[in-house]
């Protein structure tokens, strides 16, 4: 087996992604060019009450192995500038790929037009955006650009390999997805933050069919991604999980469906990212709260004078919005807008204290929030996002949670989510489940779902286990124009009791 | 200098780099596009973008492999990015193992699809739409511009298409949760047509002011207006017509595989094209047929075959991409007249929209989802009240197969208004559909 401590630097004379040097206003990757700094910082309008420019280079590549063939690599470097005016009372903005110096004076002309058309008609007349200066690194033990194409398309031909166990398998697929975003903000107070993000998203997944039962299995559904380099793999476990999975997916063919009623269930931290984002995260988010995405994500069962006194969960939930864990996805020291990232309590105790809700919404609603305003690239504004959201460890141990439970279930890996437009009432299925009975874990059951209000589902939350599972998601779509985005969530197992537990179709 | 001569000569450049038997394959896409957000009465955000990349496919033998890069208006600066890009790549399809599955087109024609428009400026938008919404509480979008969508090979083929559309998609909201939805989206705007559209959204906040009720979860009859009937061919068009989720047993239609199940005899479902708003070619330079069946009759049609599928499992491709989803999905009309939906009801529900679909049970056919805005008790073809959101969870087997009563003689064609990393030229033509006895669970 291929170990990823044997996997050399370079042996194979892979050619590294990033280090290409390019004219003055052109790509530079990791260092920000002095020249096009000046020329970006040049371009910001003069006469502008505020105003900022957002320089983003995102490389990335996807290796995929399916059914033990390469599907064909693909790498991208994707770069511009979003230009952002307050002038008079109105905002606009102006993104472009076009870096030369007549690209981004286009832009930002036509970002100072749109704040002058919207003047007496934007939601917010004067921005309370500061112009502060910092950086933030992403911490790499072992960076990608050591291992060779070669060798990564290796690793997962044998991590596909590895899932052909049976032949009622009949897909298998590694993946690995690297991504490395330089982010430079200058504002035309001073301002300067400088970012770079190393980012790594693995997944193995199987199916597996015999007639009409289908079953899937796969490596945390793409929940287990983080910051960091190679290293990333090992912290969940990448290179054993092929045998586990497929060994599962086979099992899931053979089990007996989920039992449906009112029961206990535990959620594993691969489902919890899933419950955590649905249900807290969205509806806590402060733009959501203020209307602005009615017409297309939703609104919320949350409203303002609920902060500071509403029960949301039970008195173990705590939930941190944390851009401090090292690792974890959307750590950072800034957001999109340039604020200092700090961590800060959203649920204490139970209670519901705090907003994701970066300064312009804070400035609207008239309330402190977080660091959270975020976009997906250069080409789309900052909007209120999750970034890192985690549930924070209890003191019970798993076994202890479980043992507890006379009735219920355990669900790993999410499968399939949906929740109203208010963020209440949700479904969720996951892709293997576990009957507990009094105490012990016992036997696989196939597709587990349950439903419930997020209303009265946290304050159904008994038990919070002393684990804590740092993951990222890569897939939250939100805004108009949309935007997809990479958040993290960390979590222990957790416990709820009284839930509509039921399995598939009969 | 247009997109597309720029285009060209950056291809035309890449092809004199080229070393030995390479073969480059060249995919460009780009828009010049406003957005204007709204809330209440007010701009949200406003702005612009005006975003070009270029996508390289280098070939050599068996072996391939494909980057991407941003351009800009410089052709020194881009022909340096493009150099770069095709040096790694060079570097690349040295480490890459031979592909049996690739496929690219070699002997297909070429195409130009100009579409002509006639959209406001994007500034100009932010009177109209505040002016027309004045004194309702507004959330939506307006988004306009130019889209282009670029392919050229070394061999000589080439595929442009340029179409410019707005899309203005809003809802206007009464309180808490109910709200009217409606779209606005074309290649030429008509002030008539977009008063219209808006008043028919203040008749439906009359419907809305009345006191809402809950309903019990169980079976109910059930009118989905074509907005909502989008997200059930959505919801299909994720994996159920792909030859490779046929193959690989991940199509929600397995049952039509192992069972042979089939839906109702009027429905027919295709990947139109000529229809469409889309391009009629895909990234491997194929051109799509104008049309391809997918269910026909009810029963199970042909599949959306990508290059790749094609090689896999032996078959011809028909111009899919790879994900095999449809891009300008047609359900079949019917024969109930459109404007009598209410009274084809009777009594029942009347869902306007549906939010937030999966699957609760993909190889069952099982999909749920939530009712969302206007979504109406009835009464013999009379509205009573606004009804509190509902948990639907039903088969598709059902829905469009032995529950379907019928559908409306008239398919509405809805522009998608997406824009995750660009403006979307999806479609979907489709009528609303009334169903018997529809699972609604929470």
């Amino acid at each position: 087996m291929t170990s990823l401590a044997a996997i050399g630097p370079g042996t194979d004379s892979g050619a590294p992604l990033c280090g290409v040097t390019m004219p003055a206003w052109g790509l530079r990757c990791a260092r920000m060019d002095a020249v096009f700094e000046k020329l970006l910082r040049d371009s910001l309008p003069s006469d502008a009450g505020y105003a900022s420019a957002r320089f983003v280079e995102e490389r990335s590549q996807l290796v995929h192995v399916r059914q033990g063939i390469s599907e064909p690599v693909r790498t991208a470097k994707d770069t511009g500038v979003m230009f952002s005016v307050w002038k008079g009372g109105g905002a606009g903005y102006a993104a472009t790929s076009d870096l030369t110096p007549s690209g981004l004076s286009l832009a930002a002309k036509r970002a100072s037009e749109w704040a002058e058309i919207t003047t007496g008609r934007s939601v917010l007349a004067a921005p309370p955006l500061a112009h502060p200066t910092g950086s933030y690194t992403s911490p790499v033990e072992r960076p990608w650009n050591e291992v060779g194409l070669a060798d990564r398309i290796a690793l997962l031909t044998e991590q596909s390999e590895r899932l052909a166990i049976d032949e009622r398998i009949v897909e298998r697929s590694a993946r690995i997805w690297t991504i490395e975003t330089d982010t430079l903000i200058l504002t035309n107070g001073g301002g300067r933050v400088e970012q770079h993000h190393h980012q790594v998203f693995p997944n193995l997944s199987v199916v597996a069919n015999e007639g009409s039962n289908t079953q899937t299995r796969s490596f945390g559904a793409g929940a287990l991604g983080g910051q960091g380099g190679v290293e990333v793999l090992d912290r969940h476990g990448f290179a054993d999980a092929a045998p586990r999975i497929a060994e599962e997916a086979i099992a899931l063919l053979d089990a007996p469906n989920c039992p449906t009623g009112n029961m206990d269930l535990v959620l594993a931290p691969d489902q919890m990212a899933l419950q955590i984002h649905e249900s807290i995260g969205h509806p806590l988010e402060l733009d959501r709260i203020l209307g602005d995405e009615r017409n297309y994500a939703g609104t919320t069962f949350v409203s303002l004078d609920m902060f500071g006194s509403y029960q949301y969960g039970s008195k173990l939930l705590n939930v941190t919005y944390d851009p401090t864990v090292r690792g974890e996805v959307a750590s950072s020291a800034f957001d999109d807008d340039g604020t200092p990232s700090e961590c800060h309590h959203l649920i204490r105790d139970g209670v519901l204290v705090r907003p994701l809700g970066g300064s312009i919404s804070q400035e609207r609603a008239a309330m402190d929030g977080v660091a959270n305003s975020r976009a997906s690239s250069w080409n789309r504004p900052p909007i209120d996002r999750m970034a890192n959201l985690n549930v924070e460890p209890g003191t019970s141990t798993v076994d202890e949670l479980i043992g507890e439970i006379e009735h219920g279930v355990l669900m790993e890996t999410n499968v399939s989510w949906s929740i109203d437009d208010s963020r209440n009432k949700f479904q969720f299925g996951c892709e293997l489940g576990r009957v507990i009975s009094d105490g012990e874990i016992g036997d696989i059951v196939r597709n587990p779902n349950y439903r419930g209000i997020s209303a009265t589902f946290w304050r159904n939350l008994s038990g919070v286990a002393d684990d804590f599972t740092v993951m990222g998601v890569a897939n939250c779509g939100k805004g108009e124009p949309n935007q997809v985005i990479r958040v993290g969530h960390a979590s222990p197992t957790c416990r709820f009791s009284d839930v509509a537990v039921f399995g598939g179709a009969k | 200098m247009s997109s597309r001569e720029r285009f060209e000569e950056l291809v035309g450049w890449a092809k004199s780099q080229l070393e030995g038997d390479e073969i480059l394959l060249a995919r460009f896409d780009g828009e010049n596009s406003d957005f204007i957000r709204f809330n209440g009465a007010s701009v949200r955000q406003a702005g612009s973008v005006r975003q070009r990349s270029v996508e390289l496919e280098l070939i050599d033998g068996q072996r391939h492999t494909s980057g991407s890069v941003s351009l800009s208006e410089d052709d020194e600066l881009d022909r340096g990015r493009v150099g770069s890009l095709l040096a790694e790549l060079r570097d690349q399809v040295g480490l890459v193992p031979e592909d049996p599955y690739l496929l690219y087109a070699t002997d297909e024609p070429s195409t130009t699809d100009e579409r002509p428009s006639d959209i406001p400026d994007g500034t100009g938008a932010v009177d109209r739409v505040l002016d027309a919404s004045a004194g309702r509480d507004l959330a939506g979008i307006y988004a306009s511009g130019d889209i282009f969508s670029g392919y050229a090979s070394s061999l000589g083929q080439r595929h442009w298409f340029r179409g410019a559309t707005f899309n203005f998609d809003w809802s206007f909201y009464l309180r808490a949760d109910k709200a009217a939805k409606n779209g606005y989206a074309g290649t030429s705007w008509d002030d008539d047509a977009f008063d219209a559209k808006i008043a028919w959204s203040a008749r439906q906040l009359d419907a809305l002011a009345r006191e809402p009720i809950d309903l019990q979860p169980g079976r109910y009859r059930t009118f989905l207006a074509p907005a909502a009937m989008v997200e059930i061919m959505d919801m299909l068009s994720w994996g159920g017509f792909g030859l490779r989720a046929h193959r690989t047993r991940r199509t929600p239609l397995l049952r039509m595989v192992t069972e042979g199940a089939t839906l109702h005899p009027g429905v027919t479902i295709t990947e139109d094209t000529a229809g469409g708003a889309a391009p009629a070619f895909q990234s491997d330079g194929f051109t799509r047929p104008d049309e391809v069946v997918l269910i026909d009759g009810g029963s199970s049609g042909g599949h959306l075959v990508s290059p790749r599928s094609a090689q896999e499992y032996g078959v011809a491709t028909n111009g899919a991409e790879s994900h095999e989803s449809p891009v300008s999905v047609a359900l079949s009309a019917g024969a109930i007249p459109t404007g009598t939906e209410l009274d084809a009801l009777g009594t029942g529900l009347y869902v306007g929209n549906l939010w937030y679909l999966n699957f609760s049970d993909r190889a069952a056919g099982r999909l749920t989802g939530m009712t969302r805005f206007a979504t109406f008790w009835v009464e013999d073809g009379e509205i009573v009240a606004p009804v509190n959101v509902l948990r639907f969870d039903d088969s598709i087997f059902h829905l469009l197969g032995d529950g379907l009563v019928g559908l409306t003689d008239t398919a509405e064609m809805i522009l998608d208004p997406g824009t995750y990393g660009g403006r979307s030229t999806m479609s979907h033509r489709v009528p609303g559909a009334l169903v018997e006895a529809m699972t609604f669970t929470l």
